[in-house]
């Protein structure tokens, strides 16, 4: 939150539209969230001329009341209204807190025209018992009669909600960072706060000496003042951390959050007396204890930074102060620490340690070393100023702090190429100026010195393209093309793969699921076909999100749950996903599950039910699709958490690619089909590219038989027999019947083939054909232990 | 033998306009023209007569033939006729009755988003390329400009597998690092990454711990800031329509510089000011920049003599924008009395 009130005091922003001021902050890149402001209209001081009782009225006072333009009547109930004291009076047309509006009126047959207020019927104070009895405001003798009591009281504020990016989180959230932001918006400029203050004889080494035992403390400076008073802060300070969101406490506790607030420099202030003579900076030691000033104690780990008087812990470092040596309503003398920590470690220990404060964060964020010593000085200055200190010469001192200058050499036209504008190199100047970025010109070179207080910068061209470019405003660019030569881009490896099947599925009626890669414990077990071993995670948010998925089939079952807890029945889903292993293999899969009707016309009774032989249609169409047709084989395999009679494992050129079958009903009692298949593995394969092959001219042969078999006997393997006696001239085979019951044994089954013979070259002849055909039954009989049905 | 004609050729009319199926009517061929009927009969007849009397009764004859075939013929015609349409009409259908529902499978609302932006990047010569999710803190951050210890690391919240070492990718962006590496500080660039991330965020309307980006980088000579906004037009233009606008506000990431924020006019309002843009006439769908010169040069590419920009959406906030969602979760959980909607062609 910044207060404009407070930047006023760095740059003169006399009659600009704070509104407009907002938007304008906000293009060039500091979002102003929300601009609060706590103007009422028709508010004016006025003074009590006469004040006499109401005559129907045991508690009323019928007041006339000075407006410098006019007198007025009003009636008021407070008890504290009274002839000769200025108050504040909202007259007619006033809109108070609550959509209150001031009219005129009658009271009890007397007329009113306006009200005199209290702070809180004004939203500047809490409407507690307390405040109410205190009855209305009485201002001061000299309030000038007639004009904005806000504004006289200071309390007409304008408030800014940042809403910054990482980058100018530091420099934005303090005043006098702030103050240069809209300063070079608005291209003027800053003028910081007086420090200046005497300092006594006695010097600070004559009490303190400092030692820096840890690379993590480059910069550390301690000011010592002593015969303060403790007493409340003036109400400026009051009111500005108010404003900002911090509680006042004490004048010297203000003095260190107000200056924070205005160079973002936290500063520690200890009770001298209580620190001893030494001050020692080091690692914490691993499990050192520390009581915080919120009386808590602390446990620390060794890569901690910890402030001690030789001996035991006073400070942790960037985080909060030790109840051991904080300044008290007795304390008279201060050590103030104005220091530099390394920022990583700051923001780890106020991270363990769960203690964020305004300090730990602006540690955090880093710091310029610049405003170390001048908040050291400004707290000097206020310390004298509003707690009688007496300020001790000199200063302990650690200074390791890297102050090479940040420069980048570069051309206008270098800023400009970057951004598509045309800048003169004069323009440029004067961009920089509005910047307070220092720079010389040589040429049409530029060489500028980064500020520190812009930790954000780095010294190469974009920086202050980025710089130069939000003060023109993006708004401001013109929208052009690169000019490149054109070509198509394309779907590269994967992808195109991943693509082409997916929109394969598509078309088969599947429909596209996107689910997550982290998945449970208990989920994660299921459908270990491929015996993968899953990554697990170390620290996971929750145990349903703890281990990356080996198969996608058990997230398709939970869409499947998902849907049919819906009432949808017909269930047809496909993902196309990666998956990993314990060793960070990647492997792509795709997954199919399929439930209930594949086609449907309910009303005529005509379905088509989804069963095994339905979802290996479709990954016999994918994989034909994909270029395999004749190369894979389905082979009985038992896998877990499938059905141990109807599942099969998917073999491409011998090599196992995937599964295909119903879900174990003891898992799912539903009869649902799932697939999965290897994309890695079948990308990986050569296919042949397609060839025209033209139909027989020459009329075919069909010839139908049926062989009784044991029932253990697949229609696959005596397919394959068919196919191996059959020969050249056999060019298709079909299944048209299974049949058991009469003439066929209990342990056996019938199966009938349909066998079409051709030859692209001739017609045949019935003689050569009954030749095969005979040679056909005759193996199948002896190699599968078959019989030729109705012999 | 002219009374004879004459009567048959009266017996066979009347017979004929008695005639309502064509199994009668077949009768009637067979009795009358067949080869015992009365017109043969009549023939055979005509042998004891003399040769004018042959001629005259051959062709009165041959003309009682022709009359009766060609009466039968055109009645035989109205009767099949009539038939077909009986039976037409017996095999009339309700065809108010429900369709066979063919299956139709849909995409996932995300991936078609996805693959809009695809096919036109694509047509401005984009590349679509594809990185690993389980990916090492090296291309993920380093790389990119963001060092360990760095804090823009705290705000991704990353679901870390080895310490330090190995995630799960938080962004798209290694995807970059990548396929600079590969253009070993040579080859132009301009490719897409769409794909999966993941960051430590708890799952409600608003946020998913796994979420899809949809990131561009392009990389050659003499890119601008200028050239990102025309590039972000065509895209927004190509979503959201030709009336979109467009601007760009400055932003921070740690991987461009200069940082935008990129802005289209709000749809639902026409810019007048809605809830969906809580007022301001804006809905930000995107971050980008110009390629920052220190994750050029950490890929091999020479800052001095290559520029470049880089561009992010966030496929979610895309569809929910584009399809008025209001649940992350619904991307994820395939409900499909929802996702049916999705298999059609969109309006060009």
């Amino acid at each position: 939150m910044i207060s404009l009130n407070w930047v006023k005091d760095y740059i003169d922003l006399e009659g600009l539209d704070l509104k407009e001021l907002a938007v304008k902050v906000t293009k060039a890149g500091i979002n102003v969230e929300k601009v609060i402001t706590n103007h009422i209209d028709n508010l004016v001081i006025g003074e009590v001329l006469e004040c006499v009782a109401h005559p129907d009225s045991d508690h009323l006072h019928v007041c006339k009341v000075n407006l410098g333009d006019r007198v007025t009547q009003i009636v008021c109930g407070a008890t504290n209204v009274r002839a000769g004291i200025k108050v504040i009076v909202a007259v007619p047309g006033a809109i108070l807190p609550g959509n209150f509006e001031i009219k005129k009126s009658t009271i009890r047959g007397v007329e009113s025209s306006g009200m005199i207020c209290a702070l809180f019927e004004l939203g500047l104070e809490e409407k507690t018992e307390e405040n109410y009895n205190k009855g209305i405001h009485e201002l001061d003798a000299s309030a000038p009669v007639g004009t904005d009591p806000l504004a006289y009281l200071g309390l007409d504020d304008t408030l800014y909600e940042l809403d910054v990016h990482k980058h100018r989180n530091n420099d934005c959230y303090y005043h006098i960072g702030f103050a240069y932001e809209i300063a070079s918006i608005l291209n003027k400029k800053v003028t910081l706060p007086a420090s200046d203050f005497k300092e006594i004889e006695d010097n600070i080494n004559n009490h303190f000496s400092l030692k820096v035992e840890t690379e993590k403390c480059p910069y550390y400076l301690a000011k010592m003042v002593t015969d303060i008073e403790i007493k409340e802060s003036p109400e400026f300070i009051k009111k500005r951390l108010i404003a900002a969101g911090m509680r006042p406490i004490n004048n010297v506790v203000d003095i260190s959050n107000y200056v924070m607030l205005e160079y973002g420099q936290p500063m520690h202030f200890f009770d001298a007396h209580k620190l001893g003579d030494k001050i020692v900076v080091r690692d914490a030691l691993e499990s050192e204890q520390i009581t915080t000033l919120d009386e808590k104690m602390r446990t620390l780990k060794s890569s901690d930074i910890v402030i001690t008087d030789g001996v035991k812990p006073v400070c942790i470092a960037g985080v909060m102060g030790g109840l051991n040596t904080d300044v008290d309503a007795n304390t008279k003398t201060i050590l103030i620490e104005s220091a530099i920590f390394d920022a990583t470690s700051i923001r780890y220990t106020a991270s363990h340690l769960n203690l964020r404060s305004e300090a730990s964060i602006r540690y955090g964020k880093g710091l310029n070393y610049e405003y170390t010593k001048s908040a050291m000085d400004r707290a000097c200055h206020l310390l004298e100023k509003y707690a009688n200190a007496q300020i001790l010469s000199g200063m302990v001192m650690h200074d390791k702090i890297d102050k090479t200058p940040k420069t980048v050499e570069f051309k206008a036209d270098d800023v400009n190429k970057l951004l598509g504008i045309t800048i003169s190199t004069s323009d440029m100047e004067i961009e920089l100026d509005r910047l307070d970025f220092k720079y010389t010109l040589d040429g049409d070179t530029f060489k500028v010195t980064i500020p520190n207080r812009r930790l954000d910068i780095d010294p190469n061209v974009n920086d202050i393209a980025e710089e130069i470019g939000r003060l023109y405003g993006y708004h401001n660019l013109v929208s052009t093309l690169p000019r490149i030569s054109l070509r198509r881009g394309e779907y590269i490896g994967d992808v195109k793969y991943r693509k082409l099947l997916s929109k394969r599925l598509r078309t088969l009626g599947l429909n596209e699921c996107k689910t997550y890669t982290l998945t449970s414990p208990d989920m994660a077990k299921l459908f270990k076909y491929d015996e993968k071993k899953n990554v697990v995670l170390p620290n996971p948010m929750s145990v349903d999100k703890s281990v990356l998925r080996t198969s996608i089939i058990p997230s398709l079952i939970n869409i499947y749950d998902y849907n049919k807890a819906r009432k949808v029945n017909d269930v047809l889903l496909y993902e196309i996903s990666k998956v990993y292993d314990i060793d960070y293999n990647e492997e792509t899969k795709v997954s199919i599950l399929m439930k209930g009707n594949y086609l449907a016309n309910n009303w005529q009774n005509n379905v088509i039910k989804v069963d095994f032989y339905l979802i290996k249609g479709i990954v016999e169409n994918i994989l034909d699709y994909l270029g395999f047709k004749n190369r894979y084989t389905f082979e009985v395999q038992e896998i877990s958490d499938m059905h141990p009679g109807m599942s099969a494992a998917i073999l491409l050129d011998r090599e196992q690619i995937g599964i295909v079958g119903r879900v174990h009903p003891s898992f799912k009692k539903d009869d649902i089909f799932v697939a999965e298949l290897s994309l890695t593995k079948l990308q990986d394969k050569q296919i042949k590219a397609i060839k025209y092959k033209e139909a027989s001219k020459y009329p075919e042969i069909s010839k139908d038989l049926a062989f009784v078999v044991k029932k253990n006997v697949t229609a696959g393997e005596i397919m394959s027999q068919i196919k191996r006696s059959g020969g050249r001239l056999l060019t298709n085979i079909d299944v048209f019947d299974i049949y058991t019951g009469e003439n066929v044994l209990e342990d056996e089954k019938s199966i009938a083939y349909s066998l079409t013979f051709s030859d692209p070259t001739r017609t045949l002849q019935e003689d050569e054909v009954n030749t095969v055909f005979h040679k056909i039954i005759e193996e199948v009989e002896k190699k599968c232990n078959a019989r030729l049905r109705d012999k | 033998m002219k009374e004879k004609v004459n009567s048959i050729q009266n017996e066979i009319e009347q017979e004929l306009n008695k005639v309502t199926d064509l199994k009668e009517l077949n009768d009637i061929r067979t009795r009358y023209l067949g080869k015992k009927g009365p017109i043969a009969e009549l023939s055979s007849s005509l042998a004891s007569l003399s040769i004018e009397e042959k001629k005259e009764f051959g062709a009165i004859l041959n003309n009682l033939k022709t009359s009766v075939n060609s009466k039968i013929d055109s009645i035989k015609n109205k009767l099949e006729m009539e038939e077909l349409n009986k039976k037409l009409e017996s095999e009339k259908i309700d065809i108010s009755l429900p369709a066979t529902k063919i299956p139709v499978g849909a995409p996932n609302i995300l991936e078609r988003v996805v693959e809009e932006i695809e096919e036109l990047l694509m047509s401005m010569g984009y590349d679509v390329v594809d990185g690993p999710e389980i990916e090492e803190d090296k291309f993920n951050f380093e790389m990119l400009n963001i060092p360990k210890g760095h804090p823009a690391r705290d705000a991704q919240d990353t679901f870390y597998i080895e310490d330090e070492k190995i995630l799960l990718r938080s962004q798209t962006s290694p995807v970059q690092a990548r396929t600079m590496l590969k253009g070993e500080g040579k080859t132009p660039i301009r490719m897409i990454c769409p794909g999966k991330t993941y960051r430590r965020d708890d799952d409600d309307a608003t946020h998913s711990h796994q979420f899809m980006q949809i990131e561009g980088l392009l990389v050659d000579k003499d890119i601008s800031l200028s050239d990102l906004k025309g590039t972000f037009d065509v895209i927004a233009k190509k979503l959201f329509g030709e009336d979109c606008k467009t601007r760009f506000r400055p932003s921070y990431y740690q991987f461009t510089e200069p940082s935008v924020e990129t802005d289209i006019s709000c749809f639902a309002c026409k810019g007048t000011g809605c809830s969906l843009c809580k007022n301001t006439g804006w809905i930000t769908v995107s971050g980008a920049g110009m390629v920052h010169p220190n994750v050029l040069r950490n890929c091999g590419y020479d800052p001095e003599v290559w520029s470049g920009f880089a561009f992010g959406f966030g496929a979610e906030r895309l569809a929910m924008l584009k399809y008025g969602i209001n649940d992350i979760r619904a991307f994820y959980q395939t409900d499909l009395r929802e996702v049916n909607t999705f298999d059609r062609k969109d309006v060009d």
